[in-house]
């Protein structure tokens, strides 16, 4: 009966996890062929993390099976899986920046006391995976300063020097620029020649499509689909993820921008240890105009974000709004806001939202003094409440419960209530950071109608965001960023992926 | 995606869990008790009889538990922005020095003021003494980025050296050996509970306690409604949960910080107006005697808020006066036992708080599992 074909890399049977009440996997199963190219896509909360988590042994499965090559294994700890030839590269790099490269290798794999040894061992290693897959890398070089493409590399290298016949990456093309993704992808096709097997985490669909051999959708903590990804479609994808159609990209009818609302001039700041931050930038919003910055996160969005929100004060430069030079006292959040100028913050959990308190308080959070909200110096609990209620049904917040903790809301739930309080407010100038970061497909298309609403409605917007699709797809023009400078402006019809690619990796037109 | 903070009901978070802790601490202390081979259960009976068994005994209780009310909520009120002030028993001594000098100065000008205004005036005193000797450390952490926990417990070795000086060289009582002052006006002093409701026919054994407890019960009702009622109460929240949404709000983190310290020491302040005000009627070395720190105890076992912070103080007072009773009753129980029983309860209520929120949320979840 047996045939000879080697077994599956892995087989997942019936995994089922549960947190409290909440059931993350529900009898999950999952078959990858080795030396193939697995894609696992879903939603937030799908289950996903959750799923490499337990075959990585960071959680154990409440019941289920893993196989490895075919043999049951019991995988209790990282330590289990790595034994078992798994490695995974985790979204937030687990490498010492001020170590070397070779020394960040050996790393929990030293073998004995002294270290000598082993560190020959591993350059000898380094050689030989460098010229396997075409990785080189200078073994002595410090991995903080590494470009994130490199260190990403490092973390590879580290799993393959532990014997990694299986690779699982959770968001790898996050931090990356579209360049160092497709060397990534190179990369990875490498790997699978070679006979290993690769897992990729992502939601970016374009990614599945490019790189994978077969694709699993996951939703709500179960498997929904299992294909070929050649016999799929992003479409099919996303349908299955979500369990509904979705527009992928949403229609964007043109529009005439008004006269200038917002204009920056020579904006430059620098941060806590005196590095220059922001160089020199200079843009203008226009009524109505959505303008994009484009960028691989670090490069400046940020620190020009919270400069335009009054939340940093710039080393040098000038911030005009409606015609008028603002000086330092109304660069204040509070200030910006009673004139208009409203801010969706990039890390909503960190800076837009307090997780510990009630729905309601943080609809109000940043209007706490309106009097809407109470009388003198007492808040009204009621009013703060009914308010809320009403922002919820109008933003579609899911469960609509302004009693409820904040932290319980998912992260696409949060993003709603932040963007309900800032935009209901009528703002004419909006800055918005990550508005779909960590948000669901469903949700993602809710977030884009209203900005396109709000364009139509004639109020000025920058956009910051990684996602170069959501940039491209919104954004009347489009500027790159890099190393804290703007690198390029583009008309966003005339831009395409490559052109920006070279900009955000600090290739200005002059050089060109 | 670690391991999530126990998420728990309402009524288990502020009630089921510190009950348990106190149940716990009780069973560790009765284990104590029967080291030194004497009967816990009789103990507790002893302790509970002479803290609540009789007019006199609530009293003194009550009269222990209004310190406590006062040191714990303003642990609470410097909690909520975020920040630690274990500087309570300093805060309170300069609320002391500043109630005894507002006395001097009424005392030596009688009849410039009107009588019913002296005790109002001393009690403002004495709350903007603490209000002022907490705001510098608060000054110092948000506009120097000095830690409050290192600032308030330094300045209260500060606090306590000055009131020795002033005692002895400034406002002691002249020609005294002890280090006290003179007895405050009058006018100044705070009615004793039994001479306030005597006239209503109300007869009561003669204790400590005085008005300041009703004084206390007010803090209690001011802090819930400046915590969860008040625009400023909202701010205060803010920057204790997440001081970087509080910059994004406009709110500024640093004038919060500093406010939320001189509140906290103004209600560290109400200790001193129990003591010198109401029982002492003069100022005297010492008379903090740590209720500044157990106030820490208290804040934390009562979760912050007022009513909780009620609760705690009641049980401390139980335990000062019941341990009072007992210690004499048991001359085995010596006042050091009870020291140790109130540690261990601080122990449990303040340290071992999460590992009990474990088991309360693994019993629950077999309750559930089994419904």
């Amino acid at each position: 009966m047996e045939a000879p074909v080697p077994p599956p890399a892995i087989e997942l049977i019936g995994i089922s996890k549960r947190f409290g009440a909440v059931a993350a996997n529900r009898e999950v199963s999952l078959v990858v062929a080795r030396g193939s190219i697995h894609g696992i896509v879903g939603e937030n909360g799908a289950g996903k993390s959750t799923l490499m988590s337990i075959l990585y042994g960071f959680y154990e499965a409440d019941s289920g099976e893993i196989r490895i090559a075919g043999a049951p294994r019991i995988i209790r700890a990282p330590a289990d899986a790595i034994a078992a030839g798994i490695g995974m590269v985790h979204q937030h790099f687990m490498l010492v920046e001020t170590l070397s490269v070779a020394e960040n290798v050996l790393l929990g794999a030293e073998g004995g006391r002294r270290l000598k040894g082993g560190l020959s061992q591993v350059r000898a290693a380094l050689a030989r995976l460098s010229q396997d897959y075409g990785l080189a890398i200078d073994p002595d070089a410090i991995v903080g300063e590494l470009s994130v493409g490199l260190q990403q590399r490092v973390e590879i290298l580290k799993a393959l020097y532990r014997g990694a016949e299986i690779l699982i990456l959770d968001e790898p093309t996050a931090v990356l620029t579209p360049a160092e993704a497709d060397q990534l992808f190179a990369l990875l096709r490498a790997l699978k020649a070679q006979g290993k097997t690769v897992i990729l985490i992502t939601h970016k669909l374009r990614e599945i499509m490019d790189v994978t051999d077969r694709v699993s959708v996951m939703r709500r903590g179960e498997m929904v689909a299992h294909v070929a990804t050649g016999e799929t479609s992003p479409p099919a994808l996303a349908e299955a993820m979500v369990g509904r159609r979705v527009l992928l990209r949403v229609e964007k009818p043109p529009r005439e921008p008004g006269p200038p609302v917002l204009e920056a001039v020579g904006l430059s700041c620098r941060d806590g240890r005196g590095t220059e931050t922001l160089k020199d930038v200079s843009l203008t919003l226009h009524a109505g105009e959505i303008v994009g910055i484009a960028g691989v996160a670090g490069n400046g969005q940020s620190e020009l974000l919270e400069v335009l929100a009054g939340l940093v004060q710039p080393s040098r430069g000038v911030i005009r709004l409606d015609g008028r030079i603002l000086s330092s006292a109304d660069r204040h959040p509070a200030r910006l806001r009673e004139r208009g100028l409203m801010h969706i913050p990039e890390d909503r959990q960190r800076s837009g939202l307090v997780t510990a308190f009630a729905a309601a308080e943080n609809a109000i959070l940043g209007y706490q003094h309106d009097p809407a909200f109470g009388s003198g110096p007492l808040l009204s609990p009621a009013r703060i409440e009914a308010h809320a209620r009403d922002a919820f049904a109008a933003y579609d917040v899911r469960p609509p419960d302004p009693a409820l903790k904040t932290a319980k809301f998912s992260g696409g739930n949060q993003q709603k209530i932040v963007l309900a309080r800032e935009i209901e407010r009528e703002p004419r100038v909006l800055l918005v950071g990550q508005p779909t970061r960590g948000v669901d497909i469903g949700a993602i298309e809710f977030i884009h109608r209203r900005l396109l609403a709000l364009r139509a409605a004639g109020v000025a917007i920058l956009l910051v965001s990684v996602e170069l699709e959501e940039v491209m797809a919104l954004s009347d023009r489009i500027l790159a960023m890099c190393g804290g400078r703007v690198t390029g402006e583009r008309v966003a019809e005339a831009a395409d992926e490559r052109d920006l690619g070279l900009l955000m990796a600090g290739v200005t037109d002059e050089a060109a | 995606m670690s391991a999530a903070p126990v998420d728990l009901p309402r009524w288990a978070d502020t009630a089921l869990v510190p009950l348990v802790s106190v149940v716990a601490a009780l069973l560790v202390a009765g284990l104590v008790v029967i080291g030194i081979g004497e009967n816990p259960l009789e103990a507790t009976a002893l302790l509970l009889r002479g803290a609540l068994g009789s007019a006199e005994g609530i009293g003194f209780t009550l009269y222990y538990a209004t310190n406590f009310i006062f040191t714990g909520l303003a642990v609470a009120v410097a909690f909520h922005a975020g920040v630690f002030n274990i500087g309570g028993e300093g805060q309170a001594t300069m609320a002391g020095i500043c109630a005894a000098i507002a006395c001097a100065a009424l005392g030596s000008a009688p009849g410039f003021i009107p009588g019913f205004l002296a005790a109002p005036l001393a009690i403002l005193a004495a709350a903007a003494g603490g209000a002022v000797y907490a705001f510098i450390p608060g000054w110092l952490q948000a506009k120097r980025g000095s830690h409050v926990v290192i600032t308030t417990i330094m300045l209260n070795f500060v606090a306590a050296t000055v009131i020795v000086y002033l005692l002895r060289e400034v406002i002691g009582k002249p020609g005294s050996m002890q280090p006290e002052t003179p007895d405050f006006p009058a006018a100044a002093i705070l009615t004793p509970m039994h001479q306030l409701l005597a006239p209503l026919g109300v007869k009561l054994p003669a204790t400590p306690l005085n008005t300041s407890f009703l004084l206390a019960l007010a803090a209690l009702f001011a802090v819930w409604l400046l915590i969860w009622r008040t625009r400023l109460g909202y701010a205060i929240r803010t920057v204790g949960a997440n001081p970087r949404a509080a910059a994004y709000a406009g709110i500024s983190p640093a004038a919060v910080t500093m406010i939320a310290m001189a509140i906290s020491g103004a209600l560290a302040g109400g200790l001193a107006v129990n003591e010198a005000l109401g029982v002492q009627h003069r100022l005297v070395l010492d008379f903090t005697a740590g209720y500044g720190f157990v106030g820490i105890a208290v804040a934390l076992m009562g979760r912050g808020h007022p009513v909780g912070v009620g609760l705690a103080a009641l049980l401390f007072g139980v335990l000062y006066q019941g341990g009072a009773e007992l210690s004499f009753d048991k001359p085995t129980i010596t006042r050091d036992m009870v020291v140790v029983i109130g540690g261990v309860l601080i122990l449990f209520a303040g340290a071992l708080d999460g590992l009990f929120r474990r088991l309360v949320a693994g019993a629950l979840r077999i309750g559930r599992g089994a419904a």
